[in-house]
């Protein structure tokens, strides 16, 4: 099993507020649809909404995402996978491509 | 050229391919095995002239490569892959190329990815040769493969066919891919270069592996047709000067029609599903034409060839001749009216004479239109049919 890190991205600021009660459900409902789809949820975290982030340029600390963007990360969680192809498979189902996306980094190490 | 170098330069021309997934079966790395690959064909160009060729070449490889990877192995040169891959269970044979090809087509890699790894993998050609046919320089074609095969080993790729709901969408991206070489190949310039590889030439080559591995699937054989009718025309595209001509300027007696006979056996091929299918088809022509004279005829005749591969009877051959009829005239049609007249089967079919009466009508051969309509009266009992056929006889007497 290979583990990679998805980076789920939500329209910005990415405010879990703003989710209508279907995609919440279906966001709390991935862990157990992960499961039966032969992979793992190693570790999940939620982030706070981009207005609450602080930045570092350099020297220079900013208020606000690193990048502004219409799109930002919401939160991200490491998965567990066979392979990309199985990592593609089970990505696909989080509710943040309903309006944005994820995106699937491999991880370094074994 | 030797025996021996020709011999081997069509190895690596026709076995490439098979002779590098079998070995990346063995190394699980796509830079050992092709390393391995390479160095295989060089020892087979040094010991053949002396040892003699050997019976079974690709085989005999296939072996060199594989010993050469185990070596690489043990010596613990290579104490980790650099590139590794990850394998399923031991499979072998087309499935491994086949598993080459889709991952080298894997949608995790960019688009100039897919194709230069292709090439370079399936095809065997050279970074060199790749770079000069993209127009960029030989090292940027060389990071961009290595990138590649980087992506591959990290991300896990894995070296597959894939599996059921995923193929349809993945087979679509690898015949996007041989398409594009096939179109580059086409429009690009000609120019002075050392040695430029046939782009389109790879493509077709790709185009018929495809085909070998994959029979069933019909957009594999579409693709190939494609190709096949269009290399058909490739003799004509410019003339002695380089300038391009257009479809309506070409010299058709210079198109290779074996090719065009292959594609459109493929085609055929392909449309074999269902009678039904096929006579909705037609059907549908008819309901669709906005008037008789616009219907589009070839189309028609065209649907009926794949009916009659389908539904070979002597009533749809007749069926045919009629659209022969508005599509390349009466004439045409009657040649393979009176070819149906000795099937027995037809024997005492009423709308055989019919039709042949119709089209005897309108070359203006009245008496034989005559004597047909009356041999059509004989069958026909059917009261309104009767009288259609009086009436056309009146307009003739």
């Amino acid at each position: 099993m290979t583990q990679y890190a998805i980076l789920v991205y939500q329209p910005a600021p990415a405010d879990p507020a703003d989710l209508p009660k279907e995609e919440m459900d279906a966001h709390i409902a991935q862990e157990d649809l992960i499961k039966k789809m032969g992979g793992q949820i190693v570790a999940a975290f939620g982030l706070h909404p981009t207005t609450m982030a602080t930045s570092i340029k350099g020297d220079v600390v900013t208020d606000g995402p690193f990048i502004e963007a219409k799109e930002v990360i919401a939160g991200f969680y490491i998965l567990e996978a066979r392979d990309l192809d199985h990592a593609i498979e089970m990505a696909r189902t989080n509710p943040a491509t309903w309006h944005a996306g994820v995106e699937i980094r491999p991880l370094f190490g074994e | 050229m030797s025996d021996v170098e020709e011999i081997v330069a069509d190895l690596h021309r026709r076995e490439w391919a098979a002779v590098l997934a079998a070995t990346v079966r063995v190394a699980r790395d796509l830079d050992l095995a092709e390393e391995s690959v390479q160095e295989a064909y060089v020892q087979a160009l040094e010991r053949w002239p002396r040892d003699g060729i050997p019976d079974n070449p690709a085989g005999w490889l296939v072996t060199a490569a594989r010993r050469r990877v185990l070596d690489a192995i043990r010596r613990a040169e290579v104490a980790r892959a650099k590139l590794p891959l990850l394998l399923e269970s031991e499979m072998s044979g087309g499935h491994d190329r086949l598993s080459l090809v889709f991952t080298c087509c894997h949608p995790a890699l960019a688009r100039e990815a897919q194709i230069a790894l292709t090439l370079r993998l399936v095809c065997g050609v050279s970074t060199g040769d790749i770079a000069r046919a993209f127009l960029v320089s030989e090292p940027t074609m060389a990071a961009r493969v290595t990138r590649a095969k980087k992506k591959i080993a990290a991300a896990r790729i894995p070296f597959r066919v894939p599996a059921g709901a995923d193929l349809p969408e993945r087979l679509d991206a690898v015949l996007s891919v041989i398409h594009l070489l096939y179109t580059t190949g086409h429009t690009a310039p000609t120019g002075e270069h050392l040695r430029r590889i046939d782009l389109s030439e790879q493509a077709v080559i790709l185009a018929r592996m495809l085909r070998e591995l994959m029979p069933d699937e019909p957009e594999v054989r579409g693709l190939l047709a494609l190709f096949l009718v269009l290399e058909a025309r490739s003799a004509t595209r410019t003339d002695a000067a380089g300038r391009l001509l257009r479809l309506e300027e070409q010299d058709r007696t210079r198109w290779n029609m074996a090719l065009v006979d292959e594609g459109r056996a493929l085609i055929l091929e392909g449309l074999r599903p269902g009678r039904y299918l096929l006579q909705a088809a037609i059907a549908a022509l008819h309901a669709e034409a906005p008037s008789y004279e616009e219907t589009d005829w070839p189309q028609i005749v065209t649907l009926y060839d794949a009916l009659l591969v389908a539904w070979p009877s002597p009533v749809v051959a007749l069926n045919r001749a009629v659209a022969v009829s508005m599509a390349d005239g009466p004439a045409a049609a009657l040649r393979d009216v009176e070819a149906l007249e000795s099937d027995a089967r037809l024997a005492g079919y009423r709308y055989l004479p019919a039709i042949k009466a119709d089209l005897l009508r309108r070359l203006g051969r009245r008496d034989e239109a005559v004597t047909a309509y009356e041999a059509a009266l004989a069958l026909t009992e059917n009261a309104a049919e009767r009288t259609f056929l009086s009436d056309r006889l009146g307009t003739l007497r």
